[in-house]
């Protein structure tokens, strides 16, 4: 067996079980990794099968359990199981919701969401099982995004081969013939004579044999799906207005809800007067929520215009009311007190950089502000609560936070609380909070057999958004014959991880990568390289907003860096890579220097700037070419590269890639959330626009696959777009843009 | 009021200055058609009213009384695609897919009163139209291709 699959069976093992007319396969996830053999060591409970592949008289249902947010998850999950399973595409259905209660149980669950909690009884765990939450947290951080692929990409494969050689012997076992000498093809078994069984008609009896083992998986170059573009198995029903979301989901007989809360988050609700929206036309109901108070109404509309139509009285922020305030914390926090990490400390930094000639030493600082998730979706959830059981359809990426913070809220087991992932209109990170199904929940609790559908107005979604954080570094280096020769670069933000797992009634021990990331972990050979993370005071209620850490940190280091190669007097491109030591990230930066034509030079009025980022191990190198217009500047071009190992779909890679750079781009131009008396002051698209198509530049893109490790791209586009922009303007302009939205600074057509 | 929404004649009993947005998804459930902003900032809940591309969300109820009203599953169904659809199906535009309803149906509109529109042509038309997930290179490549799908016919 070759190395894949050996990995593979370290980790999990297939296995089968009997469903209604058929058969599903899954892996069995266990939770003692020394343990061995491996499933005699499952406790009752500790185990469970994750189904993947489902097989009854009605058909193939390919199961995508990572939730898709729109990157595609959902088509590449499938893809990778089909490929070995030998069905086609346009063969199967793609299921990703709920596994069927005939092979669920709560244990299953536990995959979706890796974690000890920290409740008391298993406290005992302590640091090391904390941290090892905090790294799985941080990995999952984009279910669906930049872990679905690897995660899933020898997972999802062995489950496919393990199903299609376990039908061989189901077939073997009723020909009497030899599985050895069979073949599979389009969801049928052929026999050596070349009669064809299909899998449908298999499956009951594949239930009652063993399932296969020892199976290595097949070598990318027989590939017939994975690496090929595919028709993701959503574009029609999202090309036609028929695929449904979670605002789209409204049971019978449901309610239309909406909220108003503390718009200083977290505050509280000190008095409020409903009469005027109690007699409005369609209101049934106006009731408490936490932090603020719910109207029930029969039309969504009319839920809207009853909320504002209620005084309330709201009480203080449990944060600086003010902007300077948050900023002047983190300008504070830059002292050996508040040192959280300093992972990356080459060389001698404090000879190098601090005893220098002062016309070497090059020193900045850099601002990024917070910033709303905004999916295009407002925040929604439908919950229906009666004596006995729970159900809540929401497009969440938590489902099992959701579940038990609902339990914990409704005091129903947690086994009857049944949580229904929607698809979801965009997420950024924001489905990874939930408070509208927490909200959903306290309005159904009041409202026991109706089902209530929660919708936030755009205002309400986008003011009550735990933001991205906000972020400061300070950057001091030297250059000597023309060289790079020291880096010293300080980064202070609160601790996203804190604030976030916080919420879930976590705490988090020991540093905070995060603070760091897509800046301590770039591989240049500086020979005196030093990066320190700050960890300033709680702020604001923050969370993981796309590529989290790296999104501030991989503008504050590579602009800097940027600074520092030009006041040596380098090209920026050979001088990145002449620091570079790492193959594949070389290899990433020359594809941009050829895509971009880098040798050339722009005509008058343009420049051109580079950056590049590695973040959640994906190394990416972005060119960005503007022109100075009268107007304001304008964003020409962009040409990106990206090592992840393996394309699994190179179109969805493509519109991937494309769409995360303008993401990028128009946050770093023209988005902010500014607090003023503790309230959001952006609170519709006006104020937070983000780019539009007319000033959306041509991208261009490049996946490269010098790797031996497979990487999902749901992030790491994100990091490098800004500093390559700043780079770029620098390039065209002489002007030097150290703060996010560059337009504080600099007009843009 | 009586309201003709892909054809179909309904009659509704809502306010005025109920948003046509709203009179479409909670009333006659029309859920093809998006809610976004609710202040004509993002173009997700565009529709046609009498051909012409309109935020459903600034459309009182009272001023669609008599006009034909067109959602996206009026424009075309995924048995009999409008040519918009198909690009958009080749194309593969969809992210999340959320704000693509709106997209298509402003497109759809450039489509009917340019038949083939420059590239400044599609930017002006369709800036109006946000897309969180930036799939606007997808949407001109897909734009063109319509135009040329409709110049066939
Ligand atoms: S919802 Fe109408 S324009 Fe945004
Ligand atoms: S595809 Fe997600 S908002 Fe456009």
């Amino acid at each position: 067996m070759g190395r894949v699959g050996t990995i593979a069976r370290r980790s999990f093992l297939v296995g089968s079980v009997a469903i209604v007319s058929g058969v599903a396969f899954g892996y069995y996830m266990y939770r003692k990794p020394s343990a061995n053999p491996l499933l005699d060591d499952l406790q009752e409970g500790e185990a469970a099968l994750t189904p993947y592949v489902k097989i009854d008289a009605s058909g193939i249902t390919l199961i995508t359990p990572r939730a898709d947010s729109g990157q595609g998850a959902y088509s590449v999950q499938a893809m990778m199981i089909a490929e070995e399973l030998d069905v086609d595409m346009d063969q199967v259905r793609v299921d990703p919701g709920v596994p069927s209660p005939a092979y669920y149980n709560t244990a299953l669950a536990a995959e979706s969401a890796p974690f000890r909690p920290t409740d008391r009884s298993t406290m005992a765990n302590t640091t090391r099982g904390v941290m090892d939450a905090v790294m799985k947290f941080t990995g999952m951080q984009m279910t669906g995004g930049s872990t679905t692929v690897p995660d899933g990409y020898e997972k999802l494969r062995m489950a496919g081969a393990v199903a299609r050689e376990t039908l061989k012997v189901a077939a073997g076992r009723r020909t009497g013939q030899d599985p050895k000498k069979m073949t599979t093809e389009r969801g049928h078994v052929i026999l050596p004579d070349g009669t064809r069984i299909a899998y449908t008609d298999l499956a009951a009896e594949a239930a009652q044999v063993e399932p296969v083992d020892h199976l290595a998986l097949r070598h990318p170059s027989r590939w017939r799906i994975m690496g090929k573009p595919m028709l993701r198995h959503d574009i029609v029903a999202k090309s036609t207005g028929t695929q449904a979301y979670g605002i789209d989901f409204e049971p019978e007989g449901a309610v239309h809800a909406t909220v108003r809360t503390n718009p200083r988050k977290g505050g509280a609700m000190l008095a409020y007067d409903a009469s005027a929206a109690e007699t409005m036309r369609g209101v049934q109901k106006v009731v408490p929520v936490t932090g603020g108070v719910a109207v029930v109404a029969d039309n969504t509309w009319r839920a809207f215009a009853a909320a504002q139509a209620i005084d309330i009285e709201w009480g203080d922020a449990p944060y600086p009311p003010q902007m300077d305030a948050h900023w002047q914390a983190l300008s504070d926090s830059f002292n050996d007190d508040q040192l959280d990490s300093r992972k990356r400390d080459d060389g001698d930094v404090a000879a190098a950089a601090y005893d220098a000639e002062d016309a070497d030493i090059v020193e900045a600082e850099y601002r990024a502000p917070y910033l709303a998730h905004a999916p295009l979706e407002p925040s929604n959830a439908t919950v229906l609560v009666t004596d006995t059981r729970v159900d809540v359809w929401s497009g969440t990426q938590v489902p099992r936070f959701v579940q038990a913070n609902i339990a914990r809220l409704t005091g129903i087991n947690v086994d009857d609380v049944h949580v229904h992932v929607q698809m979801m209109g965009g997420s950024f990170g924001q489905r990874l909070e939930d408070d509208v199904e927490r909200q959903a929940t306290e309005i159904a609790m009041q409202m026991k057999g109706t089902p209530v559908k929660l919708t936030y107005r755009r205002e309400e979604d986008m003011t009550h958004d735990h933001p991205r954080q906000i972020a400061m570094a300070r950057g001091r280096g030297v250059v000597r014959d023309g060289q790079v020769h020291a880096f010293d670069l300080g980064i202070a933000m609160p601790s996203v991880m804190s604030s976030q797992m916080g919420r879930q009634g976590w705490t988090v021990p020991g540093p905070d990568l995060q603070i760091v990331a897509g800046a301590w972990e770039q591989p240049l050979a500086i020979p005196n390289y030093r990066v320190s993370g700050y960890r300033a005071p709680e702020l604001a209620p923050i969370s993981s907003w796309r590529s989290v850490g790296a999104s501030t940190n991989g503008f504050f280091h590579d602009v800097f860096l940027d600074e520092l190669i030009h006041a040596a007097g380098a090209d920026p491109l050979e001088e990145r890579l002449r620091l570079m030591w790492h193959d594949p990230s070389r290899k990433v930066l020359e594809a941009v220097a050829e895509m971009s034509n880098w040798a050339t030079l722009p005509g008058a009025g343009r420049g051109r700037g580079v950056a590049f980022c590695t973040s959640f191990g994906v190394p990416v190198a972005e060119v960005i070419d503007v022109t100075a217009t009268p107007e304001g500047i304008r964003i020409d071009n962009v040409w990106v590269a990206a090592e992840v190992g393996r394309v699994i779909d190179p179109v969805n890679f493509e519109n991937l890639v494309q769409g995360g750079v303008i993401f990028a781009l128009g946050h770093a131009i023209n988005c902010e959330i500014t607090y003023a008396d503790g309230m959001a002051e952006q609170d519709n698209f006006y104020a937070f626009e983000g780019l539009r198509m007319r000033q959306a530049p041509k991208i261009e893109v490049r996946g490269l696959e010098n790797d031996i490790h497979v990487r999902g791209m749901g992030e790491p586009m994100v990091p490098p777009a800004a500093a390559a922009l700043s780079n770029a303007i620098f390039a065209a302009t002489g002007q030097r843009i150290r703060e996010m939205p560059m337009n504080r600074h600099i007009d843009f057509v | 009021m009586k309201l003709t929404v892909d054809g179909t004649a309904h009659e509704v009993d809502v306010e005025e200055d109920m948003p046509l947005l709203w009179v479409l998804r909670d009333e006659l459930g029309y859920k093809g058609v998006k809610y976004g902003c609710g202040v004509a900032q993002c173009g997700a809940c565009t529709v046609h009213l009498n051909g012409a591309a309109v935020r459903s969300c600034q459309t009182w109820a009272a001023d669609a009384e008599g006009a034909e009203i067109t959602t996206i599953q009026g424009l075309g169904t995924p048995d009999a695609l409008h040519a918009v659809q198909e690009a958009w199906i080749t194309h593969q535009v969809a992210q999340c897919g959320y704000c693509q309803a709106g997209q298509m149906m402003q497109a759809a509109a450039l489509l009917a009163e340019t038949p083939a529109p420059s590239d400044a042509d599609i930017d002006d038309a369709m800036s109006g139209n946000l897309c969180r997930c930036g799939t606007y290179p997808r949407i001109r490549a897909a734009v063109k291709t319509a135009a040329a799908l409709l110049s066939e016919v």
